[in-house]
């Protein structure tokens, strides 16, 4: 029993984190079909900021609180240079903008090694989040609960702003029917760049959270990316909910699998199950409808 | 001379081969130490499965980020044989394994005691593999940034499968030290040299098949997919069976490669087949032109050299070098280098607007999506 | 040319080249008599002699083989201002791993077929050294390999200046006996150093009366260890063996402590984590956990006080000295003794007059094994500080003879073969 709720709860926390390293990612790939491999480095990067930020301030609960937004501002920041320099002339070639974002991702990483070492360095989390809380004899790390409680904020966040607000409405009109959308007189250019800001800056909140989690180093976003991609590809392209429920599935079936297995195995049987579920949906979870054949 | 009639042209066809084996079988050899030639064998393995993917992805519009996937096969398939062939006749068990476990040969190994049936398996493992997946795939109209991002996880997790079984794939470490080579011994640079020729004979061959592909009916079609797959659909044509074949093509190539690269380099490692070799395989091709035939070996080699030779002298700067590579070219010149002059003469022409500007012949690139 | 001609030109180009192999090619059967075809061009003419620096300068090792790369470079400068070795200068041919075994390989044949070194000083992995060593072999070169590692391996081309497993291992074993520990939970990273020092571990419990409640493998890099913490706690064995690598470690203390898991209730022994990784897990998050060594900054000795002050002023003084890093800079200077015990640069005679050289080294006296070319170092468990740095906690006392396969431990029996 004990095992069974400290299973369901590792599951629902990897997910929590593979969430977060999506939620910015569904969106930047969802709008804009641009396929950012410097992501994962959006999310070293926010993990940096934690560490200059705690560096600069010294008490690591305060420096926490100062990192979310710094680390937010950071990666959108990123992600509106790499707008602007690079995927502004290629919106008509998806598939490139992986290639250069590898590139980027590329020069990132070696960026940061050059900038602060080859070595990892360590963020000290804040004391109210050390140790566990023991619910029923089942002991729930503090850290993991504050990361499903922080990824569920930020899906609530980004949720109803695409729902409510006057720019919430832009992006999805935008991602149903971009050309309709133009004509209508929304401009696609200034929307474009402000989803890259809050889906860049997302990755940045997800590196700080990373922070309570494990080494900080500039392979960091290597870890999280191919998942990050696998979520959204199952959730389907501009939907949160998707995401959602994508990494949600993901996190406990790998922590699941890998109970009784290996993490090795676990890792390629949760693969294998994407795939099968491709040929089941290949679209993912949830479709956006459109007249559009392809 | 324009690629157009170069390609077409039958005697500049003939001539460019002669003129590529002479360069490759003569000149390189007298003019490179027994080490540097060893290197130049290693970069036209790279230049094989790039031959493969100027077809799939310049020609067919497939971003194949898991070449290193059919590379692994081949070399894995080619290096299982390897060892058992150096393993002590009384056991019949590889070194590395007698030293890891006491469980014997697993039953997978069994079938590669025989030469035979590695060099059949090298050839038919891949292309099987490429077929399930591509009929899978592209039969569920799965394409463009969804098929990229499987074949990139399918190369992480092939990756992760042969680290993790250390005990019959020799792990992190890979499979190396091999002693002979169908009999022949890997030590006498007489050997080592028939072994690089075998390698340059092969990519001539593959970029003959390449060109015969890209300038028949099929390769047309081919192309017609890569630009609009729908409309090719309503024409009567199945567009996932054309691009299941190219892939399986291409996948072929790399198998080889793979395969050649095992005896040539002396080892093969996960190091070579995840993530990141694998797209590390496209920049060759996109720096030389993806549509083109000879860009991609041309660009693979090139980029193969300058590896080489950069990170002898700048440890972390070849890492700089490849990304900025992969942001300018695929950014700004998305043709390669081989549309360096249409683009060139476009910029002029443009500079002058006086005279009609004349239509470049920048071969046409879509998304694909 | 269309495809069956194409087809036509690969049969007819495979058939000659079967014939060329056929023609002038050595059979594996007389490969003994072409191992002559490693002679060596070393040129040591001149008033300098070349030697190979290879260690990962970029990639995921660069982290721990730059701090290799480091002591070396102190060692060497240190030597060619005493007058160098044999009054000829070093100069330095540094190469970059990349953290991959075929460029380890690689660069390797190019030190010692392009560049003409004497000695090859480097590698860092399992991997890295596994690759490197049929390069060395079938060239008749020298390797100095500085790091820890997981035994069951003796080339008469490599010389290993870490500790073999009975120099860290079964010492660290012992250590867990003393204090009482009745039961071991074992957690490595997926690759064959953990697997094999598990093995051994498995050996020795079973000949102990220790039981060995649970074995757990993470891929490398992996971060998540939230499952296996889970099934370390759940199983509640008396202490943990922790073979994990890099970056792991990280998370996997991370997750331990935010377990509420303790170095008092369940203490982590580490043979892996040394002064430089400290600081990346957090010494909060590993504070008073004992790892296995055979040499701590911390040692107090003239020759270690040197070599740290040495270090400090050369990079700084935010730098730490580790066990790899000492076994390193130790390598160049048994080298210097071989070098000068055969007064010759030669392959085999630096193998004819290694055994016995020995070298007041930071951790003490070593001496090298000519029969197994490891070294005979002295096995130390410390305990992580506060500050950050290793304290010794127990020690063998004096230096343990290299014994890499084993043999002179009955309940060893069997592994090695």
């Amino acid at each position: 029993m004990e095992i069974l709720l400290s299973q369901l709860f590792n599951g629902l926390s990897g997910g929590s984190i593979l969430l977060l390293a999506a939620l910015g990612l569904a969106l930047t790939f969802g709008q804009m079909g641009v396929i950012n491999m410097a992501h994962g480095e959006f999310i070293m990067a926010g993990a940096y900021t934690a560490y200059v930020v705690q560096n600069l301030l010294g008490d690591a609960g305060l420096s926490l609180l100062v990192s979310l937004p710094a680390a937010f501002v950071v990666g959108g920041l990123l992600g509106i240079a790499l707008e602007a320099l690079l995927l502004r002339r290629m919106y008509h070639r998806p598939l490139d903008t992986l290639l250069v974002t590898f590139g980027v991702s590329l020069v990132l990483q070696q960026l940061a090694r050059d900038v602060f070492g080859t070595a990892g360095v360590d963020v000290a989390a804040p004391a109210w989040l050390s140790g566990p809380v023991v619910v029923f004899g089942t002991a729930f790390p503090k850290t993991r609960l504050f990361i499903l409680a922080l990824a569920l904020v930020a899906v609530a966040v980004l949720a109803s702003l695409l729902a409510f607000t006057p720019l919430g409405r832009r992006i999805r009109a935008t991602v149903q029917n971009r050309s309709l959308a133009e004509s209508s007189g929304i401009s696609s250019r200034r929307t474009d760049r402000v989803t890259f800001f809050v889906g860049s800056g997302l990755a940045g909140v997800a590196g700080v959270a990373l922070t309570l989690m494990g080494s900080i180093s500039s392979n960091l976003g290597t870890a999280y990316i191919v998942d990050a991609f696998l979520v959204v590809v199952v959730g389907g392209i501009g939907q949160i909910k998707g995401a959602v429920i994508a990494a949600f599935v993901l996190g406990v079936a790998q922590s699941w699998i890998e109970y009784s297995t290996t993490a090795s195995i676990a890792k390629v049987v949760v693969l294998a199950i994407v795939v099968a579920f491709l040929q089941l949906r290949p679209q993912g979870i949830f479709v956006v409808r459109t007249r559009s054949l392809v | 001379m324009n690629l157009k009639s170069f390609l077409t042209g039958r005697w500049a066809v003939v001539g460019g081969f002669v003129l590529a084996a002479v360069l490759l079988l003569v000149v390189a050899p007298a003019l490179l130490t027994p080490f540097r030639l060893g290197l130049l064998g290693k970069y036209l393995c790279f230049a094989m499965v790039a031959v493969g993917i100027g077809l799939a992805w310049g020609r067919g519009g497939m971003l194949v980020l898991g070449q290193g996937v059919f590379f692994g096969l081949g070399a894995y398939i080619m290096a299982m044989h390897l060892k058992l062939a150096d393993a002590p006749a009384s056991t019949g068990v590889p070194d590395f394994m007698a030293l890891i476990s006491s469980d014997g040969v697993p039953f997978w190994w069994e079938p590669f005691r025989s030469g035979a049936v590695t060099l059949v398996a090298i050839v038919v493992v891949p292309a099987l593999a490429a077929v399930l997946l591509g009929l899978a795939t592209f039969r569920r109209r799965v394409r463009g940034a969804y098929f990229a991002i499987l074949s990139q996880a399918l190369a992480a997790a092939f990756a992760i499968l042969l680290i993790g079984n250390p005990r019959s794939t020799g792990g992190s470490t890979g499979l190396n030290n091999f002693k002979g080579f169908f009999g022949f011994s890997l030590r006498d640079p007489a050997n080592r040299l028939t072994l690089y020729v075998i390698a340059v004979v092969a990519l001539l061959a593959m970029v003959a098949v390449a060109r015969q592909l890209m300038v028949s009916r099929y390769g047309e079609l081919l192309v017609a997919c890569r630009d609009a797959e729908e409309r090719v659909r309503f024409l009567g044509y199945d567009p996932a069976a054309i691009k299941t074949f190219a892939y399986a093509v291409a996948a072929v190539m790399a198998g080889v490669a793979g395969a050649l690269f095992v005896p040539i380099v002396g080892i093969i490692s996960p190091n070579d087949v995840g993530i990141v070799p694998s797209i590390g395989l496209l920049i060759g091709v996109a720096i030389g032109g993806r549509t083109t035939l000879l860009g991609p070996v041309l660009g693979a080699i090139a980029v193969a050299w300058a590896e080489t030779s950069l990170s002898e002298r700048f440890p972390s700067g070849w890492t700089y070098a490849q990304g900025l590579l992969f942001m300018l070219v695929v950014a700004f010149l998305p043709g390669g280098l081989a549309s360096l002059g249409p683009v060139l003469r476009g910029w002029r022409d443009r500079l002058r607007p006086a005279v009609p500007a004349e239509k470049t012949s920048v071969p046409s690139l879509s998304g694909g999506s | 040319m269309n495809i069956s001609s194409a087809r036509r030109l690969v049969a007819v180009a495979t058939a000659s080249a079967m014939v060329l192999l056929s023609g002038c090619g050595a059979r594996v059967s007389d490969d003994t008599a072409t191992a002559g075809e490693g002679t060596s061009c070393v040129d040591t003419s001149g008033s300098s002699v070349k030697i190979g620096f290879l260690n990962s300068r970029s990639g995921t090792m660069a982290i721990s083989e730059n701090t290799v790369y480091n002591s070396l470079k102190l060692a060497a400068d240190q030597i060619n201002a005493a007058g160098g070795v044999e009054g000829k200068q070093l100069t330095i041919v540094a190469e970059d791993g990349a953290s991959e075994p075929t460029v380890f390989a690689e660069k390797a044949e190019k030190l010692i077929r392009g560049d003409c070194v004497a000695a090859v000083f480097g590698g860092w992995t399992s991997s890295s050294r596994k690759a490197m060593l049929p390069v060395f072999e079938s060239n008749n070169a020298l390797l100095f390999y500085p790091v820890q590692y997981e035994g069951l391996e003796s080339s008469k081309n490599i010389f290993y200046t870490g500790a073999t497993t009975n120099q860290q291992i079964v010492p660290a074993l012992d250590y867990l006996k003393e204090k009482g520990a009745k039961s071991l939970f074992l957690v490595g990273s997926d690759y064959v150093f953990p697997q094999t020092a598990n093995k051994i571990i498995k050996a020795y419990a079973k000949a102990n009366g220790i039981e060995v409640k649970g074995e757990e493998y993470a891929p490398l890099g992996h971060t998540d260890f939230s499952t296996i913490v889970s099934k370390v706690k759940a199983a509640g064995a008396d202490a943990v063996f922790n073979t994990l690598n890099g970056d792991s470690n990280v998370a996997f203390f991370k997750e331990y402590k935010n377990a509420g898991l303790t170095a008092e209730a369940m203490p982590v022994l580490s043979v892996s984590i040394a002064e430089e990784e400290v600081g990346g897990i957090g010494i909060g998050n590993i504070v008073g956990q004992p790892v296995a060594w055979n040499y701590y900054q911390t040692i107090d000795s003239p020759q270690n006080k040197k070599f740290v002050a040495d270090f400090k002023t050369a990079y700084g003084d935010a730098k730490v000295t580790s066990d790899p890093m000492e076994a390193a800079y130790t390598s160049l200077y048994l080298w210097k003794g071989m070098v000068e015990k055969a007064k010759s640069f030669a392959v085999a005679d630096i193998q004819k007059a290694a055994g016995g050289v020995s070298f007041e080294a930071p951790e003490g006296t070593v001496t090298v094994n000519g029969d197994n070319h490891h070294i005979a170092k002295t096995a130390l468990i410390g305990k992580i500080a506060q500050d950050g740095l290793i304290y010794t906690d127990w020690t063998s006392g004096k230096p343990i003879e290299p014994d890499p396969f084993l043999k002179s431990y009955p309940w060893a029996a069997g592994l090695s073969g």
